[in-house]
């Protein structure tokens, strides 16, 4: 059963000599052989994961076993970002990120499921067959980093690594139940990661708890040379945002009016209460409609898409552009479209226009208040299938969360509803201003303690 | 034609920009899909921006460089370079024909 633990309690129990790692990695390991034919979540097991484990003792992660999202370049591990194009590339090199989790002590369990080059919020558009939820495998596990949420949520890894364009660490996370932190743009190095849209890809950890996410972050953050849109200023030790009070800070709400939230917003009135009751104060607000956001996030990520996958032409590596699905040919066309000559104007140049609309509105939200929150994701996990035909379906699904991906702003899913009958959870967006994932963790650990939500919190 | 242009004919033509290449139902089904999308995305030009200035970046970071200098950790040997390429010759790599192709 130790493959259960959170990353805080294996590291707690191996420096007090009750466990060991490779006690850690043989369970995790009959967990993956039991579970993962059936719900598909890694799409490559990393064969050397023995080895490596015994070699990390004496590291901070101890050499526990962490599953990667498989758009993260990994020497000699294959890397496909669920697209058959790149069915056979084993990189030569390492992403920055990944070098960073080894030097640690990480060891990469496997890779994991997403939507096909992360284009999507359903894990159904992998050209290697869905991910189930592991919640309830009539259900989707949400994506685009649907792998590595339900990784976490079955216990098939100690914590895993995903990245986030527009909701694709939270929104899984919420489907999934478990915690996904989204860092700041230029918080961590893109270095490495097979490129969606460059203005606003982050990559972040995806774990049991806030505490977890706290401990990834410190590893795996910070400048790197080989990504220049990574900030060089010093990242905070996020580990001493934990434990803290949250009395006094405004907590602005946004979206809870909105239509699509109709049916679900009584399940988030006991969250209020629940911070008000820490102490918090707590308010509704008013914000630019976040509609607009599709509409922005829709048109700058194609155009980025139709740039960055222009690279895949068969030559240095991957197979030739007919091996594109259905997804990728939609989204680099449409791309190619909008930023053609005559329709630029209308789309492109116009959705970065907008984005700005969006940074001055989060400006004068923050003058306001410490943390903004909002619901993860407009509804509970969908039925397996519901991506099928919807063109729009990540989108919509993400709608809450891209304004502030579009953005850079930094923000974190923590579980905060669990439906009885169908064992599937709601979650809570929690964000502050750019650089302030301190703020983010402070609050969400606070609210983790305070309330029995987390699965696995209750073992503590 | 639909309202907003995407008749299957128009996406033949993206696609030979974007060098895909797509069977007649995919022109077709996907000029559909184009129709929803645009339809969705349109609906931002309700928003006066007209004294707006574009955000391409959103950390404020201009001309970022670094020093120029050879990072020897950072390259490939030549087999490593070669090592996912699907055709190669004499160590280099082959790369499909591109000049007399017919203009799109």
């Amino acid at each position: 059963m130790l493959h259960t633990l959170t990353l805080k309690q294996a590291l707690d129990q191996i420096k007090r000599k009750e466990i060991t790692a490779s006690e850690v990695w043989a369970d995790t390991q009959s967990a993956i052989e039991n579970e993962n034919k059936a719900l598909n979540i890694y799409l490559t097991l990393n064969e050397k994961s023995a080895a490596e484990t015994a070699m990390m003792s004496d590291k901070p992660l101890a050499g526990l076993p962490i599953a990667v999202k498989d758009n993260y370049a990994t020497q000699g591990l294959r890397t496909t970002a669920s697209s058959t194009l790149l069915d056979s590339f084993v990189p030569t090199y390492d992403a920055t990120v990944i070098a960073k989790l080894k030097a640690a002590g990480g060891v990469i369990s496997g890779k994991t499921n997403l939507d096909a080059w992360a284009h999507g919020s359903s894990t159904e558009t992998s050209q290697y067959g869905r991910t189930l939820n592991p919640l309830n495998p009539d259900y989707l596990p949400g994506g685009s980093s649907g792998g590595s949420a339900a990784a976490v949520a079955a216990n098939l890894c100690i914590a895993a690594l995903g990245t986030e364009t527009a909701g694709s660490i939270r929104q899984p996370a919420a489907w999934c139940g478990v915690v996904g932190l989204k860092p700041t743009y230029g918080r961590f190095s893109r270095s490495g990661i097979v490129a969606m849209a460059s203005s606003t890809d982050s990559p972040g950890p995806i774990t049991k708890t806030v505490e977890d996410a706290a401990i990834m972050f410190n590893h795996l953050a910070g400048h790197d040379p080989y990504d220049s849109t990574t900030s060089t200023q010093t990242v905070p030790d996020l580990t001493k945002s934990l434990g803290q009070e949250i009395k006094g800070l405004k907590i602005g709400v946004m979206y809870l009016d909105l239509p699509e939230m109709t049916e679900l917003k009584k399940f988030y009135e006991p969250t209020l209460k629940e911070l008000e009751r820490l102490g918090a104060e707590v308010e509704l607000t008013g914000s630019l409609d976040p509609h607009h956001a599709i509409s922005v996030y829709t048109v700058i990520q194609r155009a980025e898409v139709s740039s960055n996958l222009g690279r895949y032409d068969g030559v240095r590596f991957g197979h030739d552009r007919s091996y594109f699905g259905a997804e990728a040919k939609r989204r680099i066309m449409l791309g190619t479209y909008t930023l053609s000559k005559g329709h630029a104007d209308q789309y492109y140049h116009q959705a970065q226009k907008v984005r700005t609309l969006f940074q001055q509105d989060y400006a004068r939200l923050f003058e306001k208040y410490d943390i903004l929150i909002t619901p993860t994701s407009p509804g509970f996990a969908k039925k397996i299938g519901s991506s099928e035909g919807a063109a729009m379906f990540g989108e919509l699904e993400d709608m809450l969360i891209e304004p502030s991906s579009v953005t850079g702003l930094p923000g974190i899913n923590v579980p905060c509803f669990r439906d009885p009958e169908t064992n599937l959870f709601l979650g809570l967006n929690i964000m502050a201003p750019m650089w302030r994932e301190d703020l983010v963790i402070r609050v969400a650990d606070a609210y983790e303690r305070a309330t029995t939500w987390n699965t696995w919190r209750k073992n503590d | 034609m639909s309202k907003s242009g995407f008749t299957p004919q128009l996406v033949h033509h993206i696609a030979q920009l974007a060098q895909l290449t797509l069977s007649s139902t995919e022109e077709v089904s996907i000029s559909q899909d184009f129709v929803k999308t645009i339809e969705v995305v349109a609906r931002m030009s309700e928003l006066n921006t007209t004294a707006v200035a574009p955000t391409h970046q959103v950390t404020g970071l201009e001309n970022v460089w670094r020093a120029d200098k050879v990072d020897e950790k950072r390259m490939f040997t030549q087999a490593e370079a070669l090592a996912n390429a699907a055709k190669t010759a004499a160590g280099f790599f082959v790369v499909p024909q591109v000049i007399d192709q017919k203009d799109i």
